[in-house]
């Protein structure tokens, strides 16, 4: 009994201390409860090609899960320090509040409501997509503004149910909504015909179109993009530097980009004058310190994950089934919307 | 009951103790978890409360029995998915009985053909996964043709997979006097019962119920549709744009529902039926033959007073089961409750009410079944002496 109180009088003490220090020395409880633990427990899709899906031995890849494993070499020096739930549309939100998942890279909109009222933070936008329809192309259809009258395949428990009412109800259309929450029988009810459209992320259709069609000119995505779906990699409110690592960890691979530093030739990269790519690289001490890990924290993710053009083109570009082009996803340089703030 | 000790040594007393103090228990518990819950959400910075139930939706739903548009609040889609639920539940309780009891006698028919076949069905039936037969039917109805190629199966009517669309009748003011003279044959048709009942029990006359009662309950509509100058007019689905126009339509996801809903039911309810007609022993049977009752009047009279008292409660729970069942729906499309109040919970983050209405709904609609069930068990139960 007597060793049991001194045990619990110890442990008290320390914790009062712990928490006395707190303010100074101790990050906040995510991140250091990642570091803890030795990995991140990344959130991802299900199985959405070019973003998240799993091969037939079970490794993941994708542009959410890139993401992931940048913040894995940024915070442990080694990629592969990453464990995966795949999580669904509705799990995905109370997977990432209750701490069941550190960071959720799943294709998931930036919006104020999950932003504030949902308790989330967001990391800059990894991929700008936008809502679209996809009809078969029997139909003849040029443009959304002839589907009035229209059956629509949902996906439920995302943005993508109120922006399509929202669309039609701003054209003055009336639409009769498909709502089935499992994405196999959603695609095969589109696919038999039960709706006329299916409505989703624009890279999602491309991703359904690539993965389930035998001849990918039978569907056209029609031209108009009725939302702004920012998709974002998100992580609780409440640990600022966790917060600031995800946000600097995607910056980076932007940086990177821009100076044309690549898994290939970042080695040589290390002997560079360039004052911008001696901070990045840790060449220059400081930016690592800043955010809590080790000084060649980029340089490890250039080299295990590369910069965000390469990741894009080996996910959802010309290296991937999707062919998606950069559009709004290419460098502010050359008219798109990525743009890492200065790294300095 | 003087002193305490002795007070505590009383069944009476000790019941009442203990049922209070487990009671307190369960509130200890159940105020811990809710606190414990808020306190988190709060720390977390989600937004709790109802407030969200009276804001715009902003999504459409397939089909509502309620006029409804996305411009309407939260509170009325949710109203929406729970009518959609009662509406495929009741349908499903029907139909699912009458499958079920016919496959029940079936079962215990003397034909061999009929009597394997109701086997087969209640084996396959039982043992797949309601989820797994649910697709299935859904699949089926999804092969369909396109509405372009629909199949006209009666003139007016026709089969796609877009559903079923049907001529419904154009609305004239005559069809209320109709519908309040059928009223009105109902009633008199309960009246027509009675009296036979005790005219015979009185005289020992039979009566010829059955027929006296079908007049009654057809006369007065048919003359007040005479009177009305017999209103008939249809709106006939045709095609337009992507799909049929006008006329009523049954979706293929509610079909799907009903069916999968009302077959795989149906199994469990034979068993029931049929081990509830093997509970009446024989004897009552051989009975009634030798008071020189028909078949039927043995199985109105003797077998099915008997067997009911030991089928009602199981079936009490089937018709349960059946409505929790329901919420499969939204693997295939159906808006039911649970489809709308995911949605509702992923549009506004408030999880945590979305389950709490769902639990607490479907805890009402079970209770109201089970007590239903409950009193009727009761007034067909066999009074002993």
């Amino acid at each position: 009994m007597k060793s049991h109180l001194s045990a619990l009088a110890i442990a008290a003490t320390l914790s009062v201390s712990a928490l006395a220090l707190s303010g100074t020395a101790q990050a906040g409880a995510t991140f250091d409860g990642v570091k803890q633990k030795g990995y991140v427990q990344c959130g991802v899709n299900l199985g959405l090609y070019g973003f998240s899906s799993p091969d037939d031995k079970g490794k993941w890849s994708g542009l959410d899960v890139d993401m992931c494993r940048a913040v894995a070499a940024a915070m442990f020096g080694d990629a592969e320090k990453v464990k995966y739930t795949p999580l669904s549309a509705q799990q995905r939100l109370p997977a990432l509040q209750s701490g069941e998942i550190d960071i959720l890279a799943r294709n998931t909109t930036r919006t104020l409501t999950r932003d504030t009222a949902n308790g989330l933070n967001f990391a800059p936008t990894n991929y700008y997509d936008g809502q679209g329809f996809m009809v078969s192309a029997k139909l003849g259809l040029k443009s959304a503004k002839q589907l009035n009258g229209a059956t629509v395949c949902v996906l439920p428990g995302t943005t993508t149910e109120q922006n399509v009412s929202d669309y039609f109800r701003a054209n003055k259309m009336t639409f009769k909504p498909v709502v089935i929450e499992k994405n196999e029988e959603l695609n095969k009810a589109f696919f038999a015909g039960r709706c006329d459209a299916l409505t989703s992320d624009a890279s999602q259709l491309a991703a359904i179109r690539a993965a389930e069609v035998q001849n990918p000119n039978d569907y056209v995505i029609l031209p108009e993009l009725i939302s702004k779906e920012p998709l974002s990699p998100a992580v609780r409110q409440g640990d600022e530097e966790w917060t600031n690592l995800v946000t600097w960890v995607f910056y980076a691979m932007v940086q990177a980009e821009e100076k044309g530093l690549t898994s290939e030739t970042v080695d040589g990269a290390m002997t560079s004058a360039d004052p911008d790519v001696k901070r990045l690289l840790g060449v220059t001490a400081g930016n690592g310190k800043a955010l809590g890990v080790e000084e060649n924290w980029a340089f490890n993710i250039i080299k295990q994950v590369g910069n965000y053009a390469q990741s894009y083109e080996r996910n959802v570009g010309a290296g991937s089934k999707l062919k998606m082009p950069r559009g709004q996803n290419a460098l502010y340089t050359e008219g798109g919307l990525m743009y890492a703030p200065p790294m300095k | 009951m003087t002193n305490p000790v002795q007070a505590l040594n009383s069944a009476r007393v000790r019941g009442w103790l203990y049922q209070a103090l487990f009671l307190a228990c369960t509130l200890a518990v159940a105020w811990y978890l809710v606190s414990n819950t808020l306190t988190n959400l709060a720390t977390r910075g989600v937004a709790t409360g109802f407030g969200f139930l009276h804001r715009e939706a902003g999504f459409e739903i397939g089909e509502s029995l309620l006029s409804y548009t996305a411009s309407d609040t939260y509170l009325k889609a949710l109203a929406v998915g729970l009518l959609n639920t009662l509406a495929v539940s009741a349908a499903g309780v029907v139909l699912a009985s009458v499958l079920g009891v016919l496959i029940g006698i079936a079962r215990l028919s003397s034909n061999w053909m009929v009597n394997r076949f109701a086997t087969l069905y209640v084996e396959t039936v039982r043992n797949v996964p309601l989820l797994l037969q649910l697709v299935v039917w859904y699949t089926i109805m999804n092969r369909l043709p396109s509405p372009r190629e629909a199949l006209e199966i009666l003139p007016g009517i026709f089969l796609s997979n877009r559903g079923m669309k049907f001529p419904v009748l154009v609305e004239h003011a005559g069809h209320g006097w109709v519908l309040l003279a059928l009223v009105a044959g109902i009633a008199a048709a309960f009246a027509v019962v009675r009296h036979g009942r005790r005219r015979r029990e009185a005289t020992g006359k039979p009566f010829p119920t059955l027929p006296a009662a079908i007049a009654a309950v057809l006369l007065p509509p048919a003359v007040a549709f005479i009177a009305t100058g017999a209103p008939l007019a249809f709106d006939v689905p045709a095609l337009a744009g992507f799909n049929f126009e006008g006329g009523g339509s049954v979706t293929p996801e509610f079909t799907a529902l009903l069916i999968g809903l009302s077959v795989y039911t149906a199994g469990f309810i034979a068993e029931i039926v049929r081990s509830g007609i093997l509970a009446v022993p024989h004897g009552q049977t051989e009975a009634g033959l030798a008071l020189g009752l028909s078949p039927g009047k043995i199985l109105r009279l003797i077998i099915l007073p008997q067997a009911l008292r030991v089928i009602v409660p199981p079936l009490t729970s089937q018709y349960l089961n059946l409505t929790k069942n329901s919420s499969l729906a939204v693997a295939i499309g159906y808006p039911d409750l649970v489809s709308v109040s995911n949605t509702s919970a992923n549009q506004t983050g408030q999880v945590v009410e979305a389950v709490a209405m769902m639990m607490l709904v479907y805890l009402i609609i079970s209770l109201a079944i089970s007590g239903f069930m409950n009193w009727y068990n009761r007034r067909v139960a066999l009074v002993t002496r």
